[in-house]
């Protein structure tokens, strides 16, 4: 086994001895189930919620809220970024009020939310495309204004059109940077979804949580916290996926030369 | 314009110089790839060119020398349709072909992709790989810019600039960047290249040698304006070399 394999199979090993040392430190009864439950009290809660199906309907309704925030956040950081990075005049108008805005923890804005949408649907889609936008904007707009002048030149040179030159030059160019936003946007993203899912609700992971803490079930608790871990991994894994395939000429993204 | 003198080609008896001199001036001109008349270019109040004058044929090669700031890249972009003069007069295609100091190849299309870029659906795929294996890279149409070494990215932008069949082709220093052994090898393959498809081309450079191996025509620049012009087949190189080193103010070798 070479070394590099060796780490690789150790990276994975270390977490599974913290579970099985976790397991083991709640059978001998040396942490209460209250405190922390064993992973295998996890494992059941989470067959049971499974079989019963409510699993799927709060897993189903947070998705649901994460992806209509996440669509609507994205299109118009994506819409913003291009207009600016492309447009000086439309810089000078959007960007620095963008820029104000951002440097407001979204966090802080939750109690005018409240008080502009209520509790509803709305305002957790809205924070949701909140948190989304602003990454997602400064990406677009940094990819496209740190393209190659001498490429830009070029595409005059060859004679390019204005669509040819966008298709061409422009977009593949912001891609990587584009596609770092949008893993920044769900890692934001997720992050706004639990704190919406806090605020009053009756669906959603995050309502499986508040209500398991008016009961105590921590194992509930437990499950929620690996169920928005898995999730986030899934998602970061797709954005990967993605950046694997638009990305294949780039040295960094290339397939089995990724470091 | 019609021509009814025989050619005196392959004459004996003149001297090699005063016969390439007639050459010049009895052989059926090609059209003209580019015409520059009373050509001016200031940045402030510094002037770069200054009233220049300039005419190359299709099918002729030539060197444009001059020390770093006498204008020449200028002039260069100016044919390129890449800067605006304050005055004068330029007749060039409309798009010339250019190769850069650097390859400038898009690093997210393929060399194909890249050879066609903008004439996609007219040279397509095979007139590209055509092009490709024209300047040795066959079978490479598929592969990404970041396996080329740097001599074989700029083998792709000299493929990308000739695939287009330009009446005139502009070389700013393209192989400045090179090591000596690519560069000589380029030199040979540019030669040739250019013997094929003949077109007017405009050779921007500091090297005397580079200027002396692939030109029929040198131009020494000096203070916006074209200064001395020297035709290659005339001299021994060895001869011109000190004169135009002379003249790009280098005392000797």
């Amino acid at each position: 086994m070479s070394t590099g394999s060796l780490y690789v199979w150790l990276s994975w090993v270390v977490p599974a001895i913290v579970v099985v040392l976790w397991e083991a430190a709640a059978r001998a009864g040396l942490m209460s189930a209250q405190v922390l439950p064993a992973p295998s009290s996890v494992l059941a809660t989470a067959w049971d919620l499974a079989r019963n199906g409510d699993l799927f309907v709060h897993l189903g309704v947070s998705l649901l809220r994460a992806a209509a925030g996440f669509v609507i956040g994205g299109v118009l950081g994506l819409a913003l970024g291009i207009a600016v990075g492309f447009s000086p005049l439309a810089l000078a108008i959007f960007d620095r009020s963008i820029q104000m805005i951002r440097a407001i923890p979204f966090l802080a804005m939750l109690p005018l939310v409240i008080v502009w949408f209520g509790v509803g649907e709305v305002a957790k889609i809205f924070l949701v495309a909140l948190a989304v936008l602003f990454p997602i904007y400064i990406n677009t707009m940094l990819g496209i204004r740190q393209i190659d002048p001498k490429l830009m030149e070029l595409s005059k040179v060859i004679g390019l059109g204005r669509a040819a030159v966008v298709r061409q030059i422009i977009l593949p160019g912001a891609m990587p940077s584009i596609l770092t936003g949008v893993r920044y946007a769900l890692a934001h993203a997720w992050l706004a979804l639990v704190i919406a899912e806090t605020l009053a609700t009756t669906k959603g992971i995050g309502f499986l949580a508040m209500d398991a803490r008016e009961f105590l079930q921590t194992n509930v608790i437990v499950l929620t916290m690996v169920i928005y871990a898995i999730i986030g991994v899934v998602a970061d894994s797709l954005v990967r996926l993605l950046e694997g395939r638009l990305l294949s000429w780039h040295a960094n993204y290339a397939k089995g030369e990724r470091k | 314009m019609s021509v009814s003198t025989a050619l005196p080609l392959g004459t004996s008896g003149s001297a090699p110089s005063s016969r390439a001199q007639k050459q010049r001036e009895q052989a059926p001109q090609t059209p003209l790839a580019v015409s520059v008349r009373g050509l001016q270019r200031r940045y402030g109040t510094r002037v770069v060119i200054d009233a220049l004058d300039l005419q190359i044929h299709e099918g002729e090669f030539v060197a444009l020398l001059g020390e770093s700031g006498c204008g020449k890249t200028t002039l260069l972009r100016a044919l390129a349709g890449l800067d605006v003069p304050d005055a004068g007069h330029i007749s060039a295609p409309e798009r010339p072909s250019v190769v850069f100091q650097e390859h400038r190849l898009l690093p997210w299309a393929t060399l194909w992709q890249n050879v066609a870029l903008g004439h996609e659906s007219t040279i397509g795929r095979d007139g590209a790989a055509r092009a490709l294996a024209e300047v040795g890279l066959a079978g490479r149409e598929d592969d990404w810019p970041r396996n080329l070494s740097g001599g074989q990215s700029q083998r792709v932008a000299l493929a990308r600039s000739l695939v287009r069949d330009p009446a005139l082709l502009l070389l700013d220093e393209p192989f400045a960047a090179l090591d000596a052994l690519t560069r000589i090898k380029m030199h040979g393959l540019v030669k040739e290249l250019v013997a094929r498809h003949q077109p007017g081309v405009l050779l921007v450079t500091h090297d005397v040698d580079e200027a002396l191996t692939l030109a029929d025509r040198i131009l020494v620049m000096r203070a916006g304006r074209i200064a001395d012009s020297f035709y290659p087949n005339d001299h021994a190189p060895s001869r011109l070399r000190p004169i135009l080193l002379a003249a790009l103010g280098v005392e000797h070798d």
